[in-house]
């Protein structure tokens, strides 16, 4: 392979990986657990869920932080992916990484626990008003928590660990944001300003309100009552997607520093894909312009035809609209391939780690062309006619994939599309 | 002059003086402090003026965002206004869009009553889930969402080459416009809408900086001024995009080019000086002790004349550093630098080319920008 690519610029290989999602902390754990055909989703334990619609999610729940917050444990599992990609790439030795840092993070806001002990430090009792909080957020002993609900703190926080170079990006284009931060890593590396840089995305974010967000625009499952089988990407009966948390990082190399420094290539992304939609805040447009768009701006910035694409990591996220707009735009990219080329949906198993989701997926995606294996679509009982795509049902299925793409939408408009090819 | 150059053909500014270029400039020129210190007593905040958010946003669209994505959406209307491409559906359709957002707005109404009710409540938890099952608005979600300012400037706008937005406080606004010029140099886009927006009439805004102990409290004095008792900064509420493209790009569809934005660096600490020389600079300084002292020695050593735009629209994090650059931007067309905001200030009578515009944010992010006569 040469060093740079269709278009003469670089090429951008990838040579450390790390992911924490509700299976397991660990690239092997997950693999394992992922071609197993393992669900991560399991009974809400963090907090009680008295009253809510939806009861399970895909927790990371083995990870302990000092005081929880949506932010702290996303910087955590931020900091443990890092550590595990830094190593296997062995690169950013003693905390100076040599390359920017691109950080898909979830908003960053106050949380009830805060609200709630300003109230108390207030004093005031029958009623509480905002003009308390205020008064008891000037008593002093909260500089943490300003600190902490910032929303650069996650990731100047992480530059300061790992040492990376420049001002730390923290990017936000909601369910695609994973996607987002590899193409700004590409982008960096593609325009010469690095040789490396390091790309994270991380979601923390099951507390009582964000689940109950989600709940009010009817997104997600209901089916409480057996947890591993409510996310059913592609089958006739899903009913919504499972809220879960995790984080996977990857080390995006210039294929030429990767050779220079001898070290090992997992795989390229070969290419990235964008596009905006105006159609609806949470709804794609219905003729699917936009995820046909991305997909096609990934193939073509990758310099590949359909007909080379051998695998799609759906986003697939088990809600009826989006498995619905995303098969359309599959068979307008695709046309009559489209009911033969595997596409599975990791979220059958780890749910929708959101923020994290796009970055967790081409992790996974890199992984199956690595390693032959597609990880399946679990809970796939009942086939969606509407649908008729070949899910990789159930179990793991072995194949020789050269190129495959991963896709990510996201509230708001967002689209992106990553094509992945397989080490040279 | 370079193809590739990134050159300004578009201002949306809206903020307590006032909506568009003229309107700053003028404002600026007959200079007085704009300052709320009624609807928060004890923290006093620059106030949004009154702007007919109708003339971008529909009313319809308009009861589908909190203030700051309204601003922010109205700000991009304007700019694209500005640049003569408001519903040039070709060339909105491949712009792209770099948003620099913050988020969160609550339903304070909702809060003040769960805070009252849960701790008398026989079980706090079922009492929080409850509540905020049965009192949120299913649409405020959207309406607090960092990336919907984004999308709904995709929605109301119809801008959909691309659409990214970024978070961080002051260096979300200053390494979008980088990323953007930078993306412009490399050939890796021509056409851009960058900015964002801030909402300084929230509660819970200040009561998070109020945290940190860095606000100015009960009166208003100037950022340089207000050193003298241990500094501080005042929000704003404030709104600000910019188009930015090459100039071939500016030039092939006869944009008129504002300035050019001749070098751009943002870095956490410590950051690399950008070869002048410089007129004048536009400091984005927040009036928080710490960091104003070391962007104010950095600025002593460049010996030229200072406006503080914080004086001008106050601290408005996010959009700051951008709404800086359309000050730097505004000035250069105009060919002179605006009076002194304050006493600290010098008056510059000389010619106006080369701006350089500063941000040390409030706790971290260093930018400099180069703002230069196109």
């Amino acid at each position: 392979m040469n060093d740079t690519d269709h278009l003469g610029r670089p090429v951008v290989v990838v040579t450390g990986i790390g992911v924490i999602t509700s299976l397991g902390q660990g690239v092997e754990a997950n693999w394992k657990a992922l071609t197993s055909g393992v669900s991560g989703i399991k009974r809400i334990t963090r907090f009680p869920v008295t009253n809510m619609k939806t009861t399970i999610a895909g927790t990371v729940d083995f990870i302990h932080v000092d005081e929880m917050s949506a932010p702290a444990l996303s910087e955590r599992m931020a900091e443990l992916v890092i550590q595990e990609a830094l190593a296997e790439a062995g690169i950013g030795e003693g905390g100076k990484f040599p390359g920017p840092l691109f950080l898909a993070l979830p908003p960053v806001e106050v949380e009830w626990p805060q609200r709630l002990m300003l109230a108390k430090e207030s004093g005031a009792n029958e009623t509480v008003v905002y003009g308390d909080l205020l008064r008891a957020a000037g008593t002093g002993g909260h500089v943490r928590h300003y600190e902490r609900f910032l929303f650069g703190s996650v990731g100047e926080n992480l530059a300061e660990r790992f040492g990376t170079k420049g001002s730390p990006i923290a990017t936000s284009t909601a369910c695609a944001s994973g996607g987002t931060a590899i193409q700004l890593g590409v982008e960096a590396i593609r325009r010469g300003e690095a040789d490396t840089a390091l790309v994270v995305g991380t979601d923390a974010s099951v507390n009582p309100e964000s689940l109950i967000r989600f709940s009010l625009l009817s997104a997600l499952s209901t089916r409480n009552e057996d947890p591993a089988k409510a996310s059913r990407p592609f089958s006739k009966d899903r009913d919504g997607f499972i809220m879960s948390e995790g984080a996977g990082a990857l080390v995006l190399e210039s294929l030429a520093h990767a050779r220079a420094r001898g070290a090992s290539i997992i795989g390229v992304v070969e290419g990235c894909g964008e596009a905006a939609d105006g159609f609806h805040r949470t709804r794609s447009s219905p003729d699917g312009k936009p995820i046909i768009a991305c997909m096609r701006d990934a193939l073509a910035d990758a310099g590949l035809s359909p007909d080379q694409v051998g695998y799609i990591n759906a986003h697939g996220t088990s809600t009826p609209e989006n498995d619905k707009m995303e098969w359309i735009g599959v068979t307008a990219v695709f046309g009559e391939r489209a009911s033969s080329i595997p596409i599975s949906s990791n979220k059958s198993m780890i749910g929708h780690t959101l923020t994290a989701a796009g970055a967790i997926e081409a992790i996974f995606t890199l992984l199956a062309l690595n390693r032959g294996v597609l990880p399946p679509t679990i809970n796939y009982d009942t086939p969606d006619p509407a649908v008729p795509v070949d899910c990789v049902p159930n179990v793991a299925r072995p194949a020789k994939v050269a190129h495959a793409i991963s896709n990510s939408f996201g509230f708001g408009g967002q689209n992106v599309c990553v094509a992945i090819g397989a080490a040279p | 002059m370079h193809d590739r150059d990134a050159v300004i053909t578009g201002i949306g500014l809206i903020s307590c003086l006032g909506e568009g270029v003229d309107a700053h400039w003028d404002a600026l020129n007959a200079f007085q402090p704009v300052v709320d210190t009624a609807s928060f007593p004890g923290f006093p905040i620059h106030p949004m003026a009154h702007i007919a958010l109708d003339k971008h946003i529909s009313k319809r669209e308009q009861r589908q965002m909190e203030p700051w994505q309204r601003y922010g959406t109205y700000a991009a209307g304007a700019a694209l206004d500005h640049a003569g491409i408001q519903g040039n559906t070709e060339l909105l359709s491949r712009m792209h869009m770099i948003v620099a957002a913050g988020g969160g707005e609550r339903d304070y109404a909702a809060d003040e009553a769960i805070m009252s009710g849960l701790p008398k409540a026989p079980d706090p938890d079922a009492y929080l889930n409850e509540h905020l099952l049965s009192d949120l608005r299913p649409t405020l979600f959207l309406a607090q969402l960092s990336n919907l300012l984004a999308g709904n400037i995709s929605l109301v706008h119809g801008v959909t080459g691309s659409s990214r937005t970024f978070m961080g406080e002051e260096a979300a606004g200053a390494d979008a416009i980088r990323i953007a010029c930078a993306r412009i140099a490399a050939g890796q886009g021509d056409f851009f809408l960058v900015g964002g927006s801030h909402n300084a009439h929230r509660a819970d805004t200040i009561m998070l900086y109020e945290m940190g102990r860095i606000l100015r409290k009960n009166s208003f004095a100037g950022v340089w001024e207000r050193q003298k008792d241990g500094g501080g900064m005042i929000l704003s509420s404030l709104g600000c995009f910019l188009v930015i493209e090459s100039r071939a790009h500016a030039q092939a569809r006869g944009a008129t080019m504002l300035a050019r934005i001749a070098a751009i660096a943002t870095d956490r600490k410590q950051i690399v000086p950008l070869p002048g020389p410089f007129d004048a600079a536009i400091s984005g300084a927040s009036g928080v002790a710490a960091p104003t002292a070391a962007e104010k020695t950095f600025l002593d050593t460049l010996g030229v004349p200072v406006r503080a735009a914080g004086n001008a629209f106050g601290h408005s994090m996010e959009p700051s550093f951008i709404a800086n650059i359309a000050l730097a931007a505004i000035s250069v067309s105009k060919g002179k630098l605006f009076p002194p905001t304050e006493a600290a200030e010098q008056p510059m009578d000389a010619p106006l080319q080369d701006v350089l515009v500063t941000s040390w944010g409030h706790w971290r992010g260093e930018a400099l920008a180069h703002v230069t006569a196109a």
